[in-house]
């Protein structure tokens, strides 16, 4: 099993003609995902050209590609100024399960987004998120899946490459993983830490957790309690930005500390006392997965 | 993005909020015609991105015109956390009854604009939060309705006893919060909110922070960038489509993705070295991205090492291969540049560095832990 995606994920793009959506879309089927529509406004009814010759079907709208095709989950690569509007449309048509991972959507738009979102009862996954990935089952998003192999371990994260890193570490110690999801950089993002962590502890193939955060906010404060109180899996942290400046937004829209709060040190003891194993650089990912495994 | 104490004033007085009015001098003389015109006493303000600006001594009082002139010489050019003083704003002192906290934040946890309002005015909110927070009121905002007349009449009450006061500060706060939207803003705070003893609400001091992510459909807003008032370096990175922020150490550093960027940050720090900057090239792969990121970094003269993380995916390894080995033909690299390659393309890029005479390693730990030591070398070696 995997959490959020598995083999029977049928997925729709949203901006599967631009330069990002096509290019990651070819991945995706690659990697054994089922692609089963895209959506472009003023497309409706051109074929997608996927790899070896599998075509995709391309709507105008996120409803009829749902309808057509039995979808279940949407991936948004549409540009920022309209992301908002299309995680709304696919919540609107019904999919259960949207990931965004435009880069830059306006905290502003997010506000308005998530409470449309929570009363169509979808889940939500960034914005400004790799996505996820299920090693050997099925990728939506950006991960490279190469780096990538099915195992006991889920690795949950706020960044891109920092998951990359982390992954890629377990892989060549012969460690695989179950899930591998980036929730995003954003202030606000649909899917928190303490969702993806519930979910690991009710999946059967899960056996231990890789939770990395980052500077600002609680999330990972909150997510460290949650551990505590609900947590029966081993939980290894992370926390980067132990040496960023105050006051200083270092890259992720999220990642600042505000005066004196969100900083990495009381992020770590915030895991050192709910009983949270801290890796104190990337590579100890492994010994500490191979201490509780 | 950080605006100005007197750009946000603008801002405020266009949604009609009582602002006293104010003036920017850029000169000790300029500031001494201002308070002139105004006559009376005057405050002279340091208009620069930081806190902390009175504790500093950039926020003074002047009774006449060339006391203005002599505060306005000694703020003009005087450095807060950093930052140089290029302007003051030259206010007229208002005599204050009392001071009261306002403020709108985009809030992680309610993922909801917030209201945050206090009688404990004129003082840091965050030292309130810490000392007295039962002093602080909260409100939830629903972003589609935005602030109600009945919200913002019971966040007035928590501030004022008086009748008048109490529809004053209603309206002030749903124009604080049309501002608050129309701006793309992260935070809009005043801080004080004053009434006067003639018993009027006024907005001495503001601060809006603004959301970069608003800038590309808020152009007039993106024209308020002081662009004079950020570290050239940080300009060019902006300009070139990179994300950098400048440290105080030694190794500078050359990465894709921003947790990676942190990350490699603090192995260098774990493994005794500092860092010179926070880099990101982004997740595109643009060779010329690292021909302007590594001139940026060569800038600084403290800079000994440079360290390249470079984790492909989107990012292919051979692009930023490419871009290195056109960076050394454009300009002069006067210290040793390591590298770390993994992922999309790896084999090729290690192929294009080895072609032109550098090696790369596939190991985080391993480049950090060179570039530490390379650092560390004496001068000259």
């Amino acid at each position: 099993m995997a959490i959020f995606i598995n083999e029977g994920t049928r997925l729709v793009v949203q901006g599967i003609t631009g330069r990002d959506g096509s290019f990651h879309t070819r991945q995706m089927i690659e990697y054994g995902t089922q692609v089963v529509a895209g959506v472009t406004p003023g497309k409706g009814g051109q074929r997608f050209e996927g790899p070896s010759g599998k075509g995709v079907p391309i709507f105008d709208t996120v409803h009829a590609a749902a309808t057509a095709t039995g979808a279940n989950a949407a991936i948004i690569y549409v540009p920022p100024p309209f992301a908002g509007d299309a995680m709304m449309e696919a919540a609107d048509a019904g999919l259960p399960f949207i990931v965004a991972i435009t880069e830059g959507v306006p905290v502003l738009d997010m506000t308005r987004v998530h409470p449309y979102i929570a009363e169509h009862g979808a889940r939500l996954l960034g914005p400004n998120c790799p996505g996820l990935l299920a090693p050997g089952k099925c990728k939506v998003g950006i991960m490279p899946g190469q780096i990538a192999l099915p195992g006991p371990v889920g690795v949950v994260s706020r960044s891109g490459t920092l998951t990359y890193e982390v992954v890629y570490q377990l892989t060549r110690a012969g460690i695989g993983q179950s899930t591998c999801l980036g929730i995003g950089g954003d202030p606000i993002v649909g899917t928190s830490f303490i969702d993806c962590l519930a979910a690991f502890e009710a999946d059967p193939d899960t056996r231990a957790i890789v939770m990395i955060g980052e500077i600002g906010g609680t999330d990972e404060q909150r997510a460290a309690e949650f551990v505590k109180a609900h947590v029966t899996k081993p939980v290894i942290g992370f926390i980067a930005g132990q040496t960023a400046p105050p006051g200083r937004r270092m890259g992720h829209a999220g990642a600042i500390i505000s005066g004196s709060a969100g900083t990495a040190a009381e992020k770590i003891e915030a895991f050192q006392a709910n009983g949270i194993r801290v890796m104190r650089r990337p590579s100890d990912v492994v010994p500490l997965v191979r201490e509780v495994l | 993005m950080n605006i100005h104490e007197y750009q946000a004033k603008e801002i405020l007085r266009a949604h009609g909020i009582p602002v006293p009015p104010g003036e920017v001098a850029t000169a000790p003389e300029e500031a001494e015609r201002i308070a002139a015109r105004f006559g009376g006493g005057v405050v002279v303000k340091a208009q620069v991105h930081a806190g902390g600006r009175g504790k500093a001594g950039g926020v003074k009082l002047a009774q006449t015109p060339a006391e203005a002139r002599a505060r306005a010489a000694a703020i003009l050019g005087m450095k807060i956390k950093g930052l140089t003083v290029e302007k003051v704003l030259v206010t007229p002192a208002e005599e204050i009854a009392s001071e009261s906290y306002v403020g709108v934040i985009v809030d992680r946890a309610s993922k909801s604009p917030v209201f945050m309002v206090s009688r404990r005015g004129g003082i840091d909110i965050e030292e309130v939060a810490a000392t007295d927070p039962e002093s602080i009121q909260r409100l939830v905002v629903d972003a589609r309705y935005g602030l109600l007349p009945f919200q913002a009449y019971w966040l007035a009450v928590q501030l004022y006893d008086d009748g008048a006061q109490q529809r004053a500060c209603a309206r002030l706060l749903r124009q604080l919060y049309e501002a608050f939207v129309e701006a793309g803003a992260s935070l809009a705070e005043i801080n004080p909110l004053i009434t006067t003893p003639a018993g009027e609400v006024k907005a001495i001091d503001a601060k809006i922070n603004i959301d970069d992510n608003e800038l590309d459909r808020k152009p007039e807003i993106a024209g308020l960038r002081d662009v004079a008032a950020e570290p050239p370096s940080e300009r060019e990175a902006r300009e070139a489509g990179l994300t950098f922020i400048q440290l105080e150490g030694d190794i500078g550093a050359v990465v894709n993705g921003a947790g990676l960027a942190m990350a490699t940050m603090d192995l260098i720090k774990f493994y005794g070295g500092e860092p010179a900057n926070f880099l990101d090239i982004g997740g595109s792969s643009n060779p010329a991205k690292v021909v302007s990121a590594l001139r940026i970094i060569t800038a600084d003269p403290r800079v000994r090492v440079i360290c390249f993380n470079i984790f492909g995916g989107i990012t292919r390894c051979d692009d930023v291969a490419n871009g290195i080995v056109e960076a050394t033909r454009q300009l002069e690299i006067p210290v040793p540049l390591v590298i770390r390659l993994t992922g999309t393309n790896e084999e090729k890029a290690l192929q294009i560095l080895q072609a032109a005479g550098y090696s790369a390693t596939t190991s985080m730990d391993e480049v950090v832990q060179r570039a530490v030591e390379l650092a560390h070398r004496p001068a000259g070696a």
